[in-house]
């Protein structure tokens, strides 16, 4: 890949020398870095509800942000528009943060980083596929989830794709650049039963084209899952309230580390002393059992990047080594200021907003536990298949995550079906109180998002089935 | 006309020329300002101008939208080419097409949205709005000892809106906020709390000291916070708390919930759903309002409506999709996402004040739970069931005691709203969703 190659230069008139010269007007006023983002995605979405296409629609977001670092502050700037007199605006606003008068070390002329590696490498893009071929995958969904069960009266399906062009040029003179894809394919179904109404859900996804919707991502298995779900919920019963045993099934139920653990590990909120973790590397936050990791490096996933949104390499982090706190995810910012390596956690939502330490794909690695075993141990409890989200206060520690589908566990097998469970707990004692960790690794399937401070981004979240010793369920039986 | 008006003009213009029977288009510029503060210093300062335009074509019944930051002519003119072909590909939807001609006006209130004086503001006082803020907060106790930080936002937005009926409008208004986040500590850890101001105008927004004391003495409360054994009591939202509730009001009233009967409250135009002393009404009109505005986003007249009055439900809320295809009348409540689709926005949706001073709401409760903030996500307005984690305060005979958290309080919306049994005359308007202080006959608390 040359940097010549890049959009910005082809069709948007961006050249080198002008590069050195908006960096220079970044750093006109002092200032320890300075860096540009130059972003161009294009989306697509379509709908399907009532059996008909509702709409089709394409987003264009083009625009570049001009960031300066002095000390501990950030000056930032952006601009729709990319000629050289907007960005020359841009870049003077962002150096008012530095008030030196004097001017900053001398630019280095950006040279391309050559990438080597490419954890999304796809022949053909989504984006550039025939939309009728995108339609007709709504088309299998609406029809799987209406023949599966009559009861379903309601069922509305969604194809999203981006394509994302990145260019970051950073006054140490580094100029790198990506081309990221991503797809989704959402069914959400409605079922209806003596004037009862429950809803089901299921989406998956990925950094790929449309090969990836096979298999259980194939749409007609989306959209049973998702109508299993919401006629399941029909005869649910009221979950219960207080604490018990939970065990989390395997995949999206790792939404439970990314919230109780992952944000909490954001350095920029221990650089802060702001996160309940803060200061405990080293220490023991978790049973041995525990291993958690971020890697943004695997292939095709939601969460995968070839570099961050700063332009550096995305790593395997090991966070967690059998209880163990190893380190925080970084950004640029936190790890010069608490002087640790650069993890590639740097992401922002756009070339609108400033980058910050953001998870990628966050999970726990396999124990040993066979999966049955571990249900079977239970005497009395809840176990937890799927959720709908979940929220952090990263200065308590405390968290919630809501159960879509959970069932009651009595005497080591599954009963009744659970409606409406809120698991709530403590971020820093939930991993010491995990008593089992099976062998069953699974991913999520493609859909998770995460938001902090308004900046939403693409992510994955993955976990074995486990046990923990005692949780607060928050239902209405007492 | 105004440059953005021409623009929004020229896109409906071309659709039209290539094919389309009707189109739309919006375009919201705004000039922003951001600065945060932490532990006294600048931490963060943004500033920038951005624009987006949003269309909507139809060809006949058939429709596809488009969204684009790059207002370039050249660009502009590819998107509103591809927006039309994309059309084509959709399917015919008989409630498809623009609001009905009959309902746009041209002449509009004025709503007192704008306030230039704020441009006379340079950047280094509204620095010091943030810095006096946090200041405030870090100064009112010796346990704030750490903060995530003050900031000021200030918007200057500019609305244009164009169709092919013939419909060109603009509005442009101001709007700011002040917000702080204060962390106490106490050898029984960390608690962090906030209180925010938003305004439109410069002299409705409270003053730093006011903002940053309040927040201070939030977190200040919530030290030594504890679980409580799993409960059934009577339970007292704060009008913080008490907003997320109008939130699920809202998205239970929406038209496309409602034609989708992915709503709790389907099929009850008038019926009792709250109790006799609930009126809820959604209020496009109220002047200087946050959420305030002369038309909505489809160009049709804002309005009041009324949602629940007395506790029965009188209206939905409807775009003009919504609308036709309920057999109802738009209320102005057509809101583009950013995708340039069109869905249900609330403008000013609150909960009226009642008769109580929230010091004799807490009087009437021998044990409850005063609720202060609600996380997660455990609501589901499909079927109503309602379970969220809460922080808060416990309640012992009408009086405050210690801090509350890691608990969770459960019900159904139905039954919550119908046993509403006081209500505050202390209604908060920090952002365009409002509420007074609550009183839930009971609900249950699992906590230990």
């Amino acid at each position: 890949m040359e940097l010549n190659k890049s959009i910005f230069f082809e069709q948007h008139n961006v050249s080198t020398s002008d590069l050195g010269t908006y960096l220079s007007e970044a750093l006109s006023r002092g200032g320890d870095y300075a860096d540009l983002y130059f972003e161009y995605r294009i989306n697509h979405s379509i709908v399907l509800e009532e059996q008909i296409i509702k709409s089709a629609t394409k987003g264009v977001n083009l625009g570049v942000g001009v960031r300066v670092i002095s000390g501990e502050k950030t000056g930032y700037a952006y601009s729709d528009n990319l000629n050289r007199e907007h960005i020359i605006k841009a870049a003077r606003t962002a150096a008012f943060i530095a008030n030196t008068s004097s001017a900053g070390g001398a630019i280095q002329v950006p040279t391309p980083l050559n990438q080597e590696r490419n954890f999304y490498n796809i022949p053909i893009f989504p984006a550039e596929l025939e939309i009728r071929q995108k339609i007709a995958l709504l088309e299998q969904a609406d029809h799987a989830a209406r023949t599966y069960d009559s009861r379903i009266k309601q069922v509305q399906a969604s194809y999203i794709d981006e394509t994302k062009h990145v260019l970051i040029v950073t006054s140490e003179g580094k100029a790198t650049w990506d081309l990221q894809p991503l797809v989704r394919l959402n069914v959400m179904c409605i079922a209806e039963e003596n004037g009862k109404r429950q809803s089901g859900y299921q989406g998956g996804g990925g950094r790929r084209a449309l090969e990836i919707f096979a298999g259980e991502l194939s749409p007609p298995a989306l959209a049973r899952e998702s109508a299993r779900q919401a006629i399941l919920q029909l005869h649910a019963v009221d979950a219960p309230a207080g604490t018990m045993e939970v065990v989390l099934g395997p995949g999206w139920p790792g939404i439970l580390l990314h919230e109780a653990i992952g944000h909490g590990l954001e350095a920029d909120f221990n650089r802060k002393k702001t996160s309940a973790f803060a200061g405990l590397v080293g220490q023991k936050v978790g049973s041995e059992l525990c291993t958690v990791v971020d890697d943004g490096t695997i292939p095709f996933r939601r969460g995968s990047l070839n570099m961050d949104d700063e332009g550096n390499p995305t790593h395997e982090t090991v966070l967690i080594e059998k209880g163990v706190l190893q380190g925080y995810l970084q950004d640029r910012l936190s790890s010069k200021l608490m002087k640790s390596a650069l993890t590639g956690n740097g992401r922002r939502q756009g070339y609108d907003h400033i980058p910050m330490p953001r998870m990628t794909n966050t999970f726990m690695m396999s124990g040993e536990s066979a999966p049955e075993d571990i249900v079977k141990s239970v005497k009395k409890g809840l176990y937890a298949v799927h959720f709908g989200g979940g929220q952090v206060d990263i200065t308590s520690g405390k968290f919630v995550f809501s159960a879509s589908e959970a069932y009651l566990i009595e005497d080591g097998h599954l009963t009744a079906p659970v409606k409406g469970a809120t698991l709530i707990g403590d971020g820093p004692t939930v991993l010491r109180q995990v008593t089992a960790v099976g062998n069953d690794l699974k991913l999520d399937q493609g859909v998770g998002i995460c938001g902090k401070d308004g900046q939403t981004i693409p992510v994955s979240v993955g976990l074995p089935t486990i046990k923990i010793r005692e949780i607060t369920v928050g239902g209405t039986e007492k | 006309m105004s440059n953005l008006q021409n623009i929004a003009q020229r896109a409906i213009d071309r659709a039209k020329t290539n094919g389309a029977s009707a189109a739309d288009a919006m375009i919201r510029e705004d000039d922003t300002f951001s600065v945060t503060v932490r532990m006294g210093e600048v931490e963060t300062l943004k500033e920038a101008i951005s624009r987006s335009l949003m269309l909507r074509v139809f060809i006949g019944k058939r429709t596809a939208t488009s969204h684009t930051s790059d207002l370039s002519p050249a660009v502009l003119d590819l998107l509103v080419d591809e927006t039309v072909e994309m059309a084509r590909l959709t399917s015919e939807d008989k409630s498809g097409g623009l609001p009905e001609e009959a309902i746009q006006r041209s002449g509009f209130p004025d709503l007192d949205l704008l306030d230039t004086s704020w441009e006379t503001m340079t950047p280094d006082e509204r620095i010091s709005l943030a810095l006096r803020t946090e200041a405030a907060a870090l100064s009112a106790d010796k346990a704030i000892t750490n903060s995530e930080g003050a900031s000021f936002e200030y918007a200057r937005s500019r609305i244009a809106l164009a169709n092919t009926q013939g419909f060109n409008g603009s509005y442009e208004g101001t709007g700011a906020g002040l917000y702080c986040v204060p962390i106490a500590q106490s050898k029984a850890g960390m608690q962090r709390d906030h209180w925010m101001s938003a305004a439109r105008h410069r002299n409705q927004l409270a003053t730093p000291e006011e903002i940053g004391k309040r927040a201070a003495e939030r977190a200040l409360r919530r030290l030594g916070a504890r679980k409580i054994p799993t409960c059934r009591v009577p339970v007292i939202f704060d009008p913080l708390s008490a907003r997320s509730l109008l939130n699920h009001i809202f998205e239970a009233v929406s038209g496309s919930a409602i034609y989708r009967r992915s709503s709790f409250l389907v099929d009850q135009i008038g019926q009792p759903v709250a109790s006799p002393n609930v009126t809820v009404v959604d209020d496009a009109l109220m002047p200087a309002g946050l959420g305030s505005s002369p038309f909505d986003d489809e160009g049709v007249p804002t309005q009041t409506t009324a949602i629940i009055e007395n506790g029965v439900l009188k209206n939905y809320l409807h775009s003009a999709y919504t609308a036709r295809k309920l057999g109802s009348k738009p209320t102005g409540s057509g809101t583009r996402a950013a995708s340039g689709a069109v869905t249900i926005g609330p403008t000013n949706f609150y909960l009226k004040a009642g008769s109580h001073k929230p010091d004799e709401i807490l009087s009437s409760v021998t044990k409850g739970l005063y609720v202060v903030e609600l996380i997660g996500f455990g609501v589901n307005t499909v079927s109503g069931d309602y379970s969220r984690g809460a922080v808060g305060l416990w309640i012992e005979n009408g009086k405050l005691t210690h801090p509350v958290q890691e608990v969770t309080i459960a019900g159904n919306l139905r039954e919550m709203l119908k046993n509403i049994e006081m209500i505050g005359d202390d209604v908060t308007f920090i952002g365009s969703i409002a509420a007074p202080t609550l009183k839930i006959g009971n609900m249950v608390i699992s906590g230990a």
